[in-house]
């Protein structure tokens, strides 16, 4: 929304304060709304190209609108049916100069829609019991998790459509060049649409097949709000509260799929601990020197529970042990109180489950903690010759933490130094140049 | 919305079937061709002979250039095909996992480009 509401609004007497107050109010709906009124003008309009423009559209005609004629009741429900109307505009623009066959039989099939017009395919059934139906993002994250797209893309095109990540977001969160995402996510788009994958959630004999893909997106929404990519806020909280969200709704959907409560768990511990990860200044404090009183027992407490109920059911999944871990660190009333050998045994199990470099390197830091540094830093070096994390600044930073342990400051300072050239966060590159001055202070 | 399933599998597994697992392989083809033709996906379909029989052809310079065997050498061959019509690509997969073959090959679903034919 680039235009600003001084330039929308036409005609009439408008009080400057209240046009700059609905704006305001307008940009927070856009912000919490607009991923919502996109997947139901999808399911309305058949289209994600033409369900963008028209949620663009339709924000348009609220900000010049709203300020005059006063908000909607339910505004999201205005912002849909203004959509689908804008929708029309646009196809009836684009039909009258050529014509498009497939345009033209959209607008018609929209036009017949729009005359039956029940409030319900507005509201995308809210007023239904069944959880499956209720929320037309579910349907919107089935689709974009569709087994027939890449799953890079499939990642893309949900940060894109459900999150509103910008193009050059998601290629950083996924250390590719921003063109290289963008025709990523034409392609997918363009593949829902000629291959006809529908847009709906699938039957139940296939949803299990169907959550793993679903699952690993919302995990990565949630750490894309958890450890945002690049800039100054580390912490989105619409992004991990959208995946938190999500993750309800899956393990509402899915009460006999222990891995979705893993999930859900998995989340909310480790985003029980936002309010105590940063400073006023916005600096990054590690779990060791958090004051764990910030930390928010109701959402550990949901957590703990949660991951009980997912380790239960045996044999436990990925996220689950996951969750397992986050719930040691939960339990501890302080930092020296952390089972550590308890957390390097889970990570030997997650490592089963899923191997990965990244496991690897946290299980080598569980490690160095439960039996000391130097253990920790061999393990660190056997990882760094496999050449698997490369560009990985953290595994560095790894190093220079447990250097720092031993009070070996000039190679912690080359770590650091290392982390530093690789590093795209703002306040994890401030936090590593704090730790690379005090190294080298002490190395005098 | 049309789609075309393309079977592919090793040739070479195919031909040493024995007469009765060639029979049983039959039936099984019969009673699922019959099956889409009556619920009435169904639009075509073939199987194709093998690729020892298959011959490739280019134009190159105004040139015809005739050469035997397939387009490309391949661990899968292409043995047959389907042409169904389906709602979307779920119906269309859903139509693709009850081909017999699909259990020791894979299945191509590939969605056809409609155009205009000459009648």
């Amino acid at each position: 929304m680039a235009s600003s509401p001084a330039t929308l609004v036409r005609g009439g007497p408008v009080n400057i304060d209240q046009v700059a107050s609905e704006k305001v109010a307008i940009e927070k709906i856009y912000h919490e709304e607009s991923a919502r009124i996109l997947a139901t003008l999808i399911r309305l309009l058949g289209s994600f190209d033409l369900a963008e423009e028209a949620t663009q559209e339709a924000f348009a005609a609220a900000l010049e609108q709203w300020p005059r004629q006063g908000r909607p009741v339910n505004p999201r429900a205005w912002l849909v049916s203004t959509g689908r109307h804008k929708a029309v505009d646009l196809l009836r623009r684009r039909t009258r100069f050529e014509n498009k066959r497939e345009e033209l039989q959209r607008l018609v099939a929209i036009e017949q829609q729009l005359a039956l017009d029940p409030e319900d395919a507005i509201l995308g059934g809210e007023t239904l019991s069944d959880p499956m139906q209720r929320d037309d993002r579910l349907r919107l994250i089935f689709t974009c998790c569709h087994p027939a797209l890449m799953i890079e893309a499939q990642v893309a095109l949900t940060l894109r459509t459900l999150c509103g990540l910008a193009t050059e977001e998601i290629a950083k969160a996924f250390l590719v060049p921003a063109p290289t995402m963008a025709q990523r996510l034409v392609r997918a788009k363009t593949k829902i649409k000629d291959a006809c994958i529908p847009y709906r959630i699938p039957p139940n004999d296939e949803l299990t097949e169907r959550l793993t893909a679903v699952m690993l997106v919302v995990y990565l929404v949630f750490n894309e709000g958890y450890n945002a990519a690049s800039g100054d806020v580390l912490i989105r909280r619409e992004l991990c509260a959208e995946a938190i969200r999500l993750g309800r709704l899956l393990s509402e959907l899915l009460p006999r799929e222990a891995e979705t409560r893993g999930l859900l768990a998995l989340m909310l511990l480790h985003d029980s601990r936002r309010d105590a990860r940063m400073s006023a200044e916005g600096e990054i404090i590690l779990l060791e020197e958090q004051n764990r009183g910030l930390w928010n027992q109701e959402q550990i407490r949901e957590g703990l529970a949660l991951t009980e109920a997912a380790l239960r059911s045996a044999p436990p999944g990925p996220y689950s042990v996951q969750a397992a871990i986050a719930a040691v660190h939960a339990r501890a009333k302080t930092a020296e109180e952390t089972d550590w050998a308890q957390i390097a045994a889970l990570y030997d199990v997650l490592l089963r489950l899923q191997p990965s470099p990244v496991i690897e390197l946290n299980r080598a830091v569980a490690i160095a903690m439960a039996r000391g540094a130097s253990e920790g830093i061999r393990l660190l070096n056997d990882l760094e010759l496999k050449g698997e994390l490369r560009g990985y600044h953290l595994l560095p930073a790894a190093r220079g933490d447990l250097s720092r342990r031993l009070q070996q400051w000039e190679s912690a300072a080359g770590a650091y130094r290392q982390a530093l050239g690789l590093v795209s966060n703002d306040a994890e590159r401030r936090f590593l140049a704090r730790r690379l001055a005090e190294a080298e202070s002490k190395m005098q | 919305m049309q789609y075309l399933l393309l079977i592919y599998g090793k040739e070479s597994d195919w031909t040493k079937l024995s007469a009765a697992e060639m029979a049983k392989m039959d039936q099984e083809y019969g009673a699922f061709t019959q099956s889409i033709a009556k619920s009435g996906h169904l639009r075509g379909g073939n199987q194709l002979d093998t690729i020892s029989k298959a011959t490739t052809v280019r134009m190159r310079d105004g040139k015809r250039l005739v050469t035997d065997g397939p387009f490309a050498e391949t661990k899968e061959q292409l043995g047959g095909y389907y042409l169904v019509e389906a709602k979307d690509l779920d119906e269309a997969i859903g139509i693709a996992v009850r081909i017999p073959s699909v259990r020791s090959g894979s299945v191509e679903v590939r969605p056809i480009v409609p155009h205009e034919m000459p009648s």
